[in-house]
């Protein structure tokens, strides 16, 4: 025994801060959460402990999933996620793929394509609140006013200002944030596949799309994977850039991570960790196959 | 000196080493005229022009002062600093870039630091001293990564203002600096796995303890994984907008938040200042993207952990 502590003692000591913060503020704060969901905290005086709460289970669940405002924001997350995923894989594919070859000025269009990623989704927000202007006609700006000028005027409309599919203009400017990512995720994948493959290919004498059709793309599916899995839970957790074009009390923009905020600043905690625990839930889904995964192939 | 060389590509992960290796002889050979190439760059270009829309509104409308919805898409008659101005001194009561610009940098600078300093201690320990269940531990410290901070806020917030620790600044960087050690103790101890074992080893021969081998040794080693985890934890915590509304205020509150009231906050819908603001919040985490563009990819590319 002490010649194991000698071994792992001095180790276990320099991390333990960090494992006693991760312990604390991302388990311990999970299980606090998942407590306050069950009970009926709903005014500022239960917050603090001032007035008493008692536990109600499930009820608070139940009541949100019945309710008209938080289907619509759970149908919100859905239509963003689609949209979103479908954005970003579609544009990140078709842009590693062209940037694969190493042409000249490669680096250029790269480093352009990724940018976005740099900016803060609050100041992307403040250029997308412009271009996504719901006014049309002769007050129109933004994308409405660039349709006009190109004679395109049918294609004016309200962007995110629309009950049913506003959310969708909204993950317009998340592709536009994130595809470079899933592109550096696929140029990674189109770089790390061995020479020989493609040299192999060529001299069995397949055309260039039979190579890529064939050899290439079958090659990158655990890329794409990875991608999505990556893309997925980034969406589901989506806040910033959403708060930021649209505002957090618009109907037509609300997501489960807005709800959270809104009720969280009008003193339902109760409810606000529900809704936690929820997106929770839907991440874990994603991650937790993701996670095991990786640590069988460490070993 | 060769080895330093080799140890710096190390620390990027592999999958960005192939993006930023120079481009091998395999190149297309030139066969006169080639349509697929003209095609390929006609795409490009396209894209291209497409992704700098946004960039191109934001400059020129930061430069225009009461223009007309018709003229939204030209370029400023007269170009006008009045926006600049607002935007940097705060006008109509709104938040002022200028001031929260330097509160940002008091945040992030103290926040990225103490976390690259936790990461590599992670790193190093979790990739050389393989203590039982050592990889159970990585795991379950990586899942703090993929958490919705919401499902865990509540309690948070309330944890923070029970410790008493003041908004804005302070807790802040208390917040980056736990939730920035999934992330740095991947970046470090990929690192260290690709360190030569000897290299750690032969300190240990001579009798070193494992700090000493570790200040000794390992840190010097260690400088460009510390240059990858010092951008990541940089532009993630001067990015944040999240931990900024739930932690602090207009007055104390990093440079999103004001960003986000002087843009959102009102009805002028004074977008000019806005736009201004936006320039100015993001040059910052821009021109490190630009200098040292190798490093942020690398972070970016850890963060994806492996497929």
């Amino acid at each position: 025994m002490p010649k194991k502590l000698k071994r792992y003692g001095p180790p276990l000591l320099l991390i333990s801060p960090s494992l006693v913060l991760v312990g604390v503020f991302v388990y311990a704060l999970i299980i606090a959460n998942f407590q306050t969901s069950l009970t009926d905290i709903s005014s500022a005086p239960q917050t603090t402990g001032l007035a008493p709460h008692r536990i109600v289970w499930f009820e608070n669940y139940i009541n949100l999933f019945k309710s008209d405002a938080f289907q619509h924001s759970l149908k919100n997350l859905v239509l963003y996620t689609v949209t979103f995923l479908a954005g970003t894989m579609f544009l990140g594919f078709l842009w590693a793929w062209l940037l694969e070859k190493r042409d000249r000025f490669e680096g250029i269009f790269r480093t352009v394509f990724l940018f976005p990623m740099a900016v803060s989704s609050v100041a992307a927000g403040v250029i997308w609140r412009w271009l996504l202007n719901s006014n049309q006609g002769v007050r129109a700006s933004g994308l409405n006013r660039l349709f006009q000028m190109l004679h395109l005027d049918f294609l004016q409309n309200n962007w995110w200002n629309n009950n049913s599919i506003g959310i969708m203009a909204i993950a317009m400017a998340a592709i536009w944030q994130l595809s470079g990512y899933v592109m550096a995720l696929f140029l990674a994948g189109f770089r790390g596949i061995p020479d020989e493959l493609r040299e192999a290919a060529r001299v069995d004498g397949a055309s260039e799309w039979k190579l890529y059709r064939h050899v290439l793309f079958p090659q990158l599916s655990p890329v794409a994977l990875s991608a999505l899995i990556i893309i997925g839970h980034m969406s589901l957790k989506a806040f910033d850039l959403i708060v930021s074009i649209s505002k957090p009390a618009n109907y037509q923009t609300k997501v489960p991570a807005v709800d959270m905020y809104i009720f969280k600043s009008q003193y339902y905690y109760a409810s606000a960790a529900a809704v936690g625990v929820i997106l929770l839930a839907f991440v874990l889904v994603l991650i937790v196959p993701y996670l095991v995964r990786m640590a069988k192939k460490e070993k | 000196m060769s080895q330093s060389a080799t140890l710096s590509k190390a620390a990027l992960p592999a999958e960005s080493k192939t993006l930023y290796d120079p481009a091998p002889a395999v190149r297309h050979k030139g066969k006169g005229f080639n349509w697929g190439r003209l095609v390929r760059y006609l795409l490009l270009l396209f894209f291209l022009v497409v992704v700098l829309i946004p960039v191109y509104v934001l400059v020129i409308t930061s430069f225009k002062e009461g223009a007309t919805a018709s003229q939204a898409w030209y370029l400023p008659e007269n170009w006008s600093l009045e926006n600049w101005k607002a935007a940097w001194m705060g006008y109509k009561g709104l938040p002022a870039i200028g001031p929260a610009l330097g509160r940002t940098v008091g945040m992030v600078v103290p926040a990225a630091i103490i976390s690259s300093f936790l990461g590599s201690m992670n790193g190093f320990v979790l990739s050389r001293w393989r203590f039982p269940y050592a990889n159970v531990v990585f795991t379950l410290i990586l899942f703090g990564m993929f958490i919705p901070y919401q499902s865990v806020m509540v309690p948070l917030y309330q944890i923070v203002h029970g410790l008493g620790l003041p908004a804005g600044t302070p807790s802040l960087i208390f917040l980056h600096v736990v939730y920035g050690i999934p992330i740095t103790t991947l970046i470090f101890r990929n690192y260290y796995e690709s360190v030569p074992h000897e290299l750690i080893e032969s300190a240990r021969v001579d009798g070193a303890g494992m700090l000493s081998t570790y200040a000794r040794v390992v840190l010097p080693l260690s400088v460009p994984s510390f240059v990858v985890v010092l951008i990541w934890q940089f532009t993630s915590a001067w990015n944040d907008f999240l931990f900024a509304l739930f932690f602090s205020s207009g007055n104390n509150g990093p440079v999103t938040l004001a960003l986000y009231s002087m843009a959102g906050g009102s009805m002028l819908q004074d977008y000019g200042a806005s736009m201004a603001g936006a320039i100015m919040a993001s040059l910052p985490t821009l021109l490190v993207y630009i200098l040292l563009g190798k490093y942020f990819v690398g972070g970016l590319m850890s963060g994806s952990v492996k497929g």
